[in-house]
């Protein structure tokens, strides 16, 4: 009879293997509980953000040259861009970020793009959202997948009426937009959800709804009380952030009562984050980016609509409070634009534009990715930015760092067939 | 498949939901009722209509020269904005009512849905002011007259309407080589005029071809300077008509190769030559049919029904009553199960025809359309409204119908009995679980508001 014993060696191991695995218990333990507490606002900017006035690369020597009438002026002159480094600033609208850039809360990607380059609006947002390599590959968005990856406890919602592609698919999110709240019939609800027992789409859109709408009473609230001296403004916009219409020469300081509502939107957003068992995950569209003429510089309809952006941000930051050390919001657009003005004082369809990166969370540094300069020479096809960095290489740092997913679940169905594509290191303090 | 549930599909999926009472008219013969709809002159317009887009446009010079003399004066309480603000709500609330009200009434639902299906792909959107109050004009100038005539008549005469001119920045583009920007050149001018390739992309990629065609940012570019010179009148200068007007200075010389065809007519009639050919590609009839399927059938219609639409607009020089003949033959088109879930303002127009009660307010028809994500005549870019369930049917939706409905029902059925309104808006697709519910209900106006958010209501 053979009695195989252990070794000495053998045992040592097997027990520093335990307590290895006991250790990585308990760290995943604790990285759960801090893990559970990170926040992740992804808002999507639709029409094409014009990158070189988002974050204008000032100190570049082609910039003035090419932008002409629409370029930011430099840093020190009237109306100039918020100096972020020798090279770009923040347009002068985005006061609130720039302060948290100084603070090391915010950053730039500033020549970044999808892997679509064919200047279609339309296959240029299904690209950044479905996160598929090509055009209507996939009918989910990335986000949802990346839900599907974090585990089933995780709550996700959309701002806005219509849902978003980056937040479809099989995950139920919720959705939530302001307004039209009212004391109803206690009865229609269950009534419903027995008509809607079979339905695959009406039953888990009304039991998410129902469910939104008891948070959101503690999220409005949460709202007023973070800026108890916002008048109380009628919240019925049908675009989750309040974007002006542009009349024929926009007014030169956009109206108080819309930066109040961008304001009190992401106020309320952070109302549905910051409560117990809460939104852990978002996603909000900005439209109306598209700037073919008339587009302005310091001033104008593109500074109007960043104004807004600057507003909503703001909400949001406050709302947050303390939670704001564990939260990032990243904002990204389809495409930029052309890196010359256009005929008629706008840009046209471009390439790469700019990401940006904000949060208590993020990890302080310079520009994320390569900045190609703007050299006639160097232009994506000699009229756009040219992309640097992959728009799936941020979201992967992101979504790897922030919210601890693994890199086959974000190379294999998050960003499907993205293995090539490395994600950003270092964008998490 | 029974006469009767045809009869319902023919007014719920093809028209803009039942009357009292229509659905029984359509049970003689639902093909018929449908094809009676198709007149050559086109789809009915609202009443009263709007004033056209000449007064509409000396109206936006009116308020240029008050906002300029506003300036001067500097009182606070003439604010530019807020009288722009107050034009704009008058004007386009006044052509909003006036089509809510007609698809709210019409006998005539499918040529209604026809007509919006066409207005959604040839969009034009007040979120850019300019245009705001020229879409009720657009709709009753380039969309009603054509929507049964030919597709090119439609496409020519939006791509020269001064709303469309307006909202995709054609109406400044200017050739580089023209004499405009050559003079502005020799002139060291402070704004050298040039190109805006806006209306010429959206064109090819929304309007015909579609994106897929295979043209590339060359085929772009040079369609623009094709474009160059379709502008409209200067609005401070009496002599120039108040719409379209091709202006040679800024026209871009020279020949355009465009998806590998070449173009040497001179002046207007280059552009005019493309939008010709754009019209005949066969891509473009893809394009539409693969539209119109997805729009009235289902999210995914089959190649099969695409096929059929194609067909019947290549083999019939792009006639669109043909198109419309083509999808009521279809039997694709009538399968039982409803799979189009209603956008919002599909869903208000089906409850005001349930209830048999137009809208009368305007401010109560633009909050609930807001609140529902619809703001009125506002699609949030030229692709215009989306129209799969995916993007309508959020939780949110959902529960903003919810309070919706009650209101409505509250508002506007305290009389009537809700199992006779279920009967007259679903007739055959009335399910019995929707049946029982209603007739369980503990007031009519409960019972009306079951009707409503039943699944067979939310779709068609």
């Amino acid at each position: 009879m053979t009695v195989q014993l252990l070794t000495r060696r053998q045992a040592l191991a097997g027990v520093a293997g335990f307590s290895v695995a006991l250790e990585a218990m308990a760290t995943n333990a604790t990285a759960d509980t801090a893990l559970a507490r990170r926040k992740l606002v992804v808002v999507i900017c639709r029409g094409g953000l014009d990158g070189l006035s988002l974050s204008p690369p000032v100190g570049d020597p082609a910039y003035a040259r090419l932008r002409g009438p629409i370029a930011i002026p430099a840093f020190a002159a009237p109306g100039g861009a918020l100096k972020l480094d020798d090279t770009f600033g923040l347009h002068p609208s985005l006061t609130f970020a720039h302060g948290l850039a100084m603070k090391g809360e915010a950053r730039i990607a500033p020549a970044i793009a999808t892997p679509d380059r064919e200047r279609s609006h339309f296959e240029a947002q299904d690209v950044l959202e479905s996160g598929a390599p090509r055009v209507y590959a996939t009918s989910s968005g990335w986000l949802n997948r990346a839900l599907g990856a974090m585990g089933p406890s995780v709550k996700a919602m959309s701002v806005g009426p219509t849902a978003p592609l980056v937040l479809r698919g099989k995950i139920e999110a919720a959705s939530w937009s302001p307004g039209g709240m009212a004391e109803r019939d206690r009865r229609l609800p269950a009534i419903l959800q027995d008509l809607y027992a079979r339905d695959p789409l009406l039953g888990p859109a009304l039991a998410e709804g129902l469910a939104t709408e008891t948070m959101a009473k503690t999220a409005l609230a949460d709202a007023s009380r973070t800026d108890a001296a916002m008048s109380d403004v009628e919240m019925a916009q049908g675009s989750p952030i309040p974007v002006p219409s542009s009349p024929a020469r926009p007014p030169a300081t956009p109206p108080r009562q819309g930066l109040d509502q961008a304001r009190k939107i992401g106020a309320t957003l952070a109302g549905f984050m910051v409560q117990p068992g809460g939104v852990q995950v978002a996603a909000v569209s900005i439209d109306n980016f598209d700037t073919h003429a008339n587009q302005g510089a310091a001033q104008g309809q593109l500074a109007n609509r960043l104004v807004y952006v600057d507003a909503f941000l703001n909400g949001l930051q406050a709302g947050l409070g303390a939670s704001w050390q564990d939260s990032i919001v990243v904002m990204a657009t389809e495409f930029g634009r052309t890196a010359h003005v256009n005929g008629t004082n706008g840009t046209d369809h471009g390439t790469a534009s700019t990401a940006l990166i904000l949060g208590g969370a993020l990890r302080r540094g310079g520009i994320v990715g390569d900045w190609p300069t703007l050299q006639q020479a160097r232009l994506f096809e000699s009229r756009d930015t040219y992309p640097t960095l992959d728009m799936r290489a941020l979201f992967k740092g992101l979504l790897r760092d922030h919210l601890g997913i693994d890199r086959a679940a974000l190379d294999r169905s998050v960003f499907p067939e993205s293995a090539q594509i490395a994600p950003v290191e270092r964008l998490v303090a | 498949m029974t006469i009767d549930l045809s009869a319902s599909i023919a007014v719920t999926r093809f028209g803009l939901g039942a009357r009292p009472g229509e659905i029984d008219r359509a049970r003689a013969n639902p093909r018929e009722f449908l094809l009676a709809q198709i007149r050559p002159a086109g789809a009915l317009q609202p009443q009263p209509a709007a004033p056209n887009s000449a007064q509409r446009l000396s109206e936006l010079r009116d308020y240029q020269r008050d906002r300029k003399q506003a300036r001067q004066s500097g009182d606070p309480k003439s604010d530019p904005v807020m009288m722009f603000a107050k034009l704009l709500r008058q004007d386009t609330a006044q052509d909003f009512l006036a089509r809510a009200r007609l698809a709210a009434t019409t006998s005539d639902g499918f040529a209604e849905r026809w007509a919006l299906f066409w207005a959604n792909h040839f969009t034009v959107s007040a979120v850019k002011g300019d245009t705001a109050t020229l879409v009720g004009p657009f709709e009753q100038e380039a969309i009603r007259p054509h929507v049964f005539g030919r597709f090119e008549d439609m496409l020519v005469a939006s791509t020269k309407h001064p709303a469309m001119l307006l909202y995709l920045d054609q109406a400044q583009s200017v050739g580089p080589g023209s004499f405009l920007a050559q003079k502005a050149a020799l002139n060291q001018a402070a704004h050298i005029p040039g190109l805006n390739e806006n209306l010429g992309r959206e064109i090819m990629e929304l309007h015909t071809v579609g994106v897929d065609a295979g043209y590339t940012q060359a085929d772009v570019t040079e369609f623009a300077r094709a474009l160059t010179g379709w502008s409209l009148g200067r609005l401070d200068h009496p002599e120039e008509p108040r719409g379209f007007m091709f202006r040679p200075y800024a026209h871009e010389p020279g020949a355009r190769l465009i998806m590998g065809r070449r173009y040497a007519q001179d002046g207007e009639a280059q552009a005019r030559a493309v939008l010709g050919d754009l019209a005949a590609d066969p891509h473009t009839a893809r394009h539409l049919a693969t539209k119109i399927a997805r729009h009235f059938v289902s999210d995914t219609p089959s190649q099969v029904l695409t096929n059929q639409l194609a067909k019947a607009f290549e083999t019939n020089g792009g006639r669109l009553d043909e198109v419309a003949r083509a999808l009521i033959a279809s039997p694709e088109a009538w399968v039982p199960a409803g799979t189009k879930f209603k956008t919002p303002y599909e869903f208000l127009v089906s409850s005001w025809r349930a209830a048999d009660a137009p809208p009368t307010d305007i401010a109560a028809i633009a909050h609930a359309m807001t609140i529902l994500g619809q703001r009125p005549f506002s699609a949030p870019s030229p692709k215009g409204w989306p129209e799969d369930a995916q993007a309508w049917c959020a939780p949110d939706s959902v529960i903003k119908r919810m309070a919706w409905s009650e209101s409505f029902a509250a508002q506007s059925v305290a009389e009537q009995d809700p199992i006779v309104l279920a009967q007259n808006a679903l007739g055959a697709r009335l399910t019995p679980a929707v049946s029982a519910a209603v007739s369980r209900a503990e007031t009519r106006a409960e019972g009306f508001s079951i009707l409503l958010m039943s699944p067979e209501f939310q779709r068609r």
